[in-house]
């Protein structure tokens, strides 16, 4: 992947927002976002209620997942341009759930929802009406997705990257300080991990750095480009974003995302935890 | 902005004595800003939050006790930013006026 692939511009989309085969999806945190306003002819993907199972804790199936996207009117072949609030948090979290069930043609728009409004660019109300499509989602794809047993065992054999704030990564906060911190899992983080916080990716306004300072980031944190490399924040979706810089931008082989995050490992009965700024031993 | 309650958006169902709360309106010559965005930035400088304000202008972080620095962006105005320091159990209120 590269850049030109899997990145357009506001300008590139306010240009071919009408065309066939385009389709605008709006995810945010704030869920009610898209109602208030959205780029013309965008549909909305509610990532609580739509990505997740409503009972366990994981994803919607394969078959959920075809059934969402058939409803809302997208075909195998559409290229499906994500953005949201949160400088792409969770657009970056659908581009990676689109690329864990096999979407061939997906972009995140650069700086999304934040960048849009701080330009000036216009927002409608007017809902559009997507004729239903009989999608085919492929088996879920295991190369970009980590699970907890792995993350265990990459303990200083991997690159381990809490793309959380510092605060988080030391355990002066339990979550974002946007949201509540009473928790009930430990606070911290995992042994050997280095904390490069998805905010040095990007711009004030959310747009991406570029390729060479992303680069000297992950350089500069001591990421090893030899070995593979799992990212992680508190429950997977700023790790996405950072998933999207190292696989998408930078083009790294071998890089995965673990959604259980922080708000599971930190859960878990017996794991070593590391306190205080300082990745920490094996 | 006129007989909006401090703070404007509920607080119902969150223990403010466990939170250190930084909040408050952005206001350009006195009316509400929206859309802005504002940043939440800890003693190095690093970024810690965002959020946009909401229709009446009003933007709220769940700090850690200390010293963290506002910036506030919108439409056609510069980056303006300003100090705050959080406390627990209090509610830091700011208005930040881009004028």
């Amino acid at each position: 992947m590269s850049r030109e692939n899997a990145l357009v511009s506001a300008a590139w989309v306010e240009e071919h927002l009408d065309d066939d085969g385009i389709v605008l999806v709006e995810v945010d945190e704030d869920t009610t976002s898209y109602d208030g306003g959205h780029i013309k002819g965008a549909i909305k993907l509610d990532w609580t209620t739509e990505l997740q199972d409503q009972v366990r804790r994981d994803f919607v199936n394969k078959q959920q997942f075809e059934a969402l996207l058939s409803e809302k009117g997208v075909s195998n072949d559409d290229t499906v341009v994500l953005y949201g609030g949160n400088n792409n948090w969770f657009a970056a979290y659908a581009y990676w759930y689109f690329k864990l069930y096999g979407h061939e043609n997906v972009k995140l728009l650069d700086g999304g929802r934040k960048k849009w409004e701080l330009d000036g660019r216009e927002l409608v109300q007017e809902v559009p009406t997507r004729e239903k499509t009989s999608y085919t989602a492929k088996e879920q794809d295991h190369s970009i997705r980590a699970f907890r047993d792995e993350v265990v065992e990459a303990i200083g054999v991997k690159n381990l990257i809490d793309v959380r704030s510092p605060d988080e990564f030391a355990g002066r906060l339990m979550a974002p300080a946007h949201l509540p911190q009473e928790q009930a899992q430990r606070a911290g983080h995992i042994p050997t991990a280095g904390n490069v916080p998805w905010s040095k990716a990007a711009n004030d306004d959310g747009t991406f750095k570029s390729d060479e300072e992303l680069r000297q980031l992950y350089k500069d944190a001591g990421l090893d480009e030899s070995k593979d490399t799992i990212a992680y924040c508190r429950i997977g979706e700023r790790s996405s974003h950072t998933w999207f810089v190292l696989k998408e931008l930078l083009g790294y082989e071998n890089v995965k995302n673990y959604d259980g995050s922080w708000t599971e490992y930190g859960s878990l009965v017996g794991v070593p935890v590391v306190l205080g700024d300082e990745p920490g031993n094996a | 902005m006129c007989g909006a309650t401090k703070g404007g958006v509920s607080l119902d169902g969150v223990d403010v004595a466990k939170e250190a709360i930084v909040q408050g309106v952005v206001t350009r010559s006195g009316e509400p800003v929206s859309p802005a965005y504002v940043r939440l930035l800890d003693r190095s400088g690093e970024f810690t939050a965002e959020v946009p304000t909401s229709a009446t202008g009003q933007f709220r972080f769940f700090a850690a006790p200390g010293e963290w620095t506002l910036r506030v962006l919108a439409p056609q105005n510069d980056a303006v930013d300003r100090k705050v320091v959080a406390t627990r159990g209090e509610i830091a209120e700011l208005e930040i006026d881009l004028a």
